[in-house]
């Protein structure tokens, strides 16, 4: 549509009205949660400040931080949260490695055509997934209750290889993490399953037609591009693994929340402690996501035709974006590029 | 003695059957159109070649050899996975829709079989994958991933794949039935350069043209049955059957 003398017609973009509206909300609430976090309010011990000026002595109850931010930074980086964090992150890795390996060799199970199989695959994800895994962590702090030795022998005959006591095998920390990967397993099989469900069965032909052998077609054909749906709800599991470690601390593990826990009882800062571990929480989960959008960006590759953009990237591109927009002359009216 | 050779082989998928008793022969260096309107069973008869689908009844040899059994004593043994692997790596196939590893280049897709089946080593199979990419007309797009190519493109580095293995026997599942009218023709020049080098092939397709042209021998299928064969000018030009008469009435 020309207008006289100009051979471009402006281009109004439509007004979203509705986001202003809802960015002003976001942001006063925003400024509310800011406020409070940082607010300070009279001691709950009743003490007070008291000074003397001009012979005049007046009085005013002492302010401390709302959420004892001061308490927080005092035992941010201690020896003993510190030691927490560690345990809290082994014993996440641990229980996550082991319950990926088993829920991929369940889920392969699982979708084999052998019933034996695909009937002990299925018996475990029906008992693992149908039992809290607080249960099952405290079921393995006491298995030595009902099985003080192990023995590796002959069964029903009186010959024994290996004998040993439970106790000194499961400690702990072992305790925590085989109840907390084979808690796993049976999600992660779920989840693998669905993964090598997803890929094309043209794809398991092709490979068959080359010649390769169902163990090779899985490793070099399949999962590979199972990765692909596998990897999203994994970075959640792993996120979720992060926090499920928290319950071994009532088991007598002192990972992140338990080493909080410990403080606390001692000095009843209750709140400030639980601001110390969720903040750690945090920042290992915002790590953790960083990681899994890396993650998900490898495995897309041949999937899509181009790689989604990297944080990083967009904000150069919306940083280009701006600075080219001020510095674009504007074309003259009546002429066209 | 036939590069294949089928004898009353049968097939059926629970009630329904799909071959009934067909009996086919493929010589050497010749290629073999299979054609016939969908569900006639040109595809099973060709996956069963591969033993990509088991035959129920029936012989079907490769090459003089049992295809999935192994015969002693008068009995037939079913052979190990590993076994019939090894039968399948000496037979190249090329699907209707591609099927390439998504998430390989196509230098990787090429290569895969080489080294993971036959024990190439890599650097000899990339220098194999190369020759053959430009055989097929596709310099340059090594690094490509398939979804980065077009369907042509795609199917023209599936039989790169397929003869990377130095099969013995190739087996096109209508290789162009998924493709735009214009790519087509690009994937037939490969398969006519093929033909012409001496290799045996089976082709499964609706296209007419090629089959005249290229074809030593043509199969019409109905309904699980051969119902004529011979050289395509005879089958194509002048049909006997009432069958082939309305399905060539409706392609060509």
């Amino acid at each position: 549509m020309a207008t006289d003398g100009d051979d471009t017609a402006r281009v109004v973009p439509v007004r979203h009205y509705g986001q202003w509206v809802g960015s002003v909300v976001a942001l006063v609430m925003l400024a509310m949660l800011v406020h409070t976090l940082l607010s300070k309010v009279p001691s709950t011990t009743g003490q007070q400040i008291c000074h003397t000026t001009n012979g005049v002595r007046s009085c005013h109850p002492l302010l401390v931080w709302r959420f004892g931010w001061n308490i927080v930074f005092q035992y941010f980086t201690t020896s003993e949260i510190l030691h927490g964090l560690v345990t809290t992150i082994e014993l996440t890795l641990v229980a996550m490695a082991l319950g990926i390996v088993i829920g991929v060799v369940i889920a392969v199970m699982r979708l084999s055509t052998n019933r034996l199989l695909s009937t002990i695959a299925w018996s475990y994800t029906w008992f693992f997934r149908g039992t809290p895994v607080y249960v099952q962590i405290f079921f393995w702090f006491f298995i030595a209750t009902i099985f003080p030795t192990l023995t590796i022998g002959i069964p029903f005959v009186n010959v024994t290889f290996i004998h040993i006591h439970v106790n000194s095998l499961l400690t702990a920390f072992v305790a925590a993490s085989v109840a907390l990967a084979l808690n796993e397993g049976a999600y992660m099989s779920e989840i693998a399953r669905s993964g090598l469900i997803a890929v094309d069965e043209g794809q398991t032909e092709a490979a068959s037609s080359l010649g390769m052998t169902r163990s090779q077609t899985l490793r070099f054909v399949v999962l590979p591009q199972a990765m692909r749906v596998i990897i999203p709800p994994t970075g959640n599991e792993l996120i979720s693994m992060l926090k499920t470690t928290s319950l071994v601390s009532s088991a007598g593990v002192v990972e992140l929340f338990g080493a909080t826990n410990n403080i606390s009882a001692a000095n009843f800062e209750v709140i400030p402690l639980l601001v110390t571990a969720s903040l750690w929480y945090l920042i290992v989960t915002t790590i953790l996501s960083i990681g899994q959008f890396y993650l998900e960006r490898h495995f897309a590759r041949g999937a899509l035709r181009s790689p989604p953009p990297t944080p990083i990237a967009r904000l150069r591109a919306d940083v280009r974006g701006v600075v080219a927009k001020f510095r674009t002359p504007r074309v003259a009216k009546g002429v066209s590029p | 003695m036939p590069m294949v050779e089928a004898k009353g082989v049968h097939k059926h998928y629970g009630a329904v059957e799909v071959l009934k008793f067909v009996d086919l022969t493929v010589a050497r260096g010749e290629v073999t159109c299979l054609i016939g309107p969908s569900g006639s069973g040109k595809s099973t008869l060709l996956r069963c070649i591969n033993h990509l689908e088991k035959h129920d009844a029936g012989e079907l040899r490769v090459d003089g050899e049992l295809v999935g059994y192994v015969e002693r004593g008068g009995k037939l043994y079913e052979l190990s996975d590993r076994q019939i692997c090894g039968e399948r790596a000496q037979i190249g196939m090329v699907f209707q829709r591609f099927n390439l590893f998504q998430h390989l280049t196509v230098l990787d897709n090429i290569t895969i079989g080489q080294v993971k089946v036959k024990g190439v080593d890599p650097d000899t199979a990339r220098v194999k994958a190369r020759e053959l990419l430009t055989r097929v007309g596709l310099d340059g797009k090594e690094k490509h991933y398939p979804s980065q190519l077009s369907g042509g493109q795609q199917q023209r580095v599936a039989i790169a794949r397929a003869l990377a293995m130095e099969p013995k026997l190739m087996l096109f599942d209508e290789p162009t039935s998924a493709l735009d009218p214009e790519l087509v023709g690009e994937v037939l020049d490969v398969m006519k350069d093929l033909a012409k080098s001496g290799m045996t092939m089976i082709v499964v397709t609706h296209e007419m043209n090629f089959a005249r042209e290229v074809a030593n021998t043509i199969y019409f299928l109905d309904q699980g049955v051969i119902e004529e064969s011979g050289d395509p000018r005879t089958v194509l030009t002048s049909p006997s059957s009432d069958r082939l008469k309305s399905f060539l009435s409706k392609v060509l």
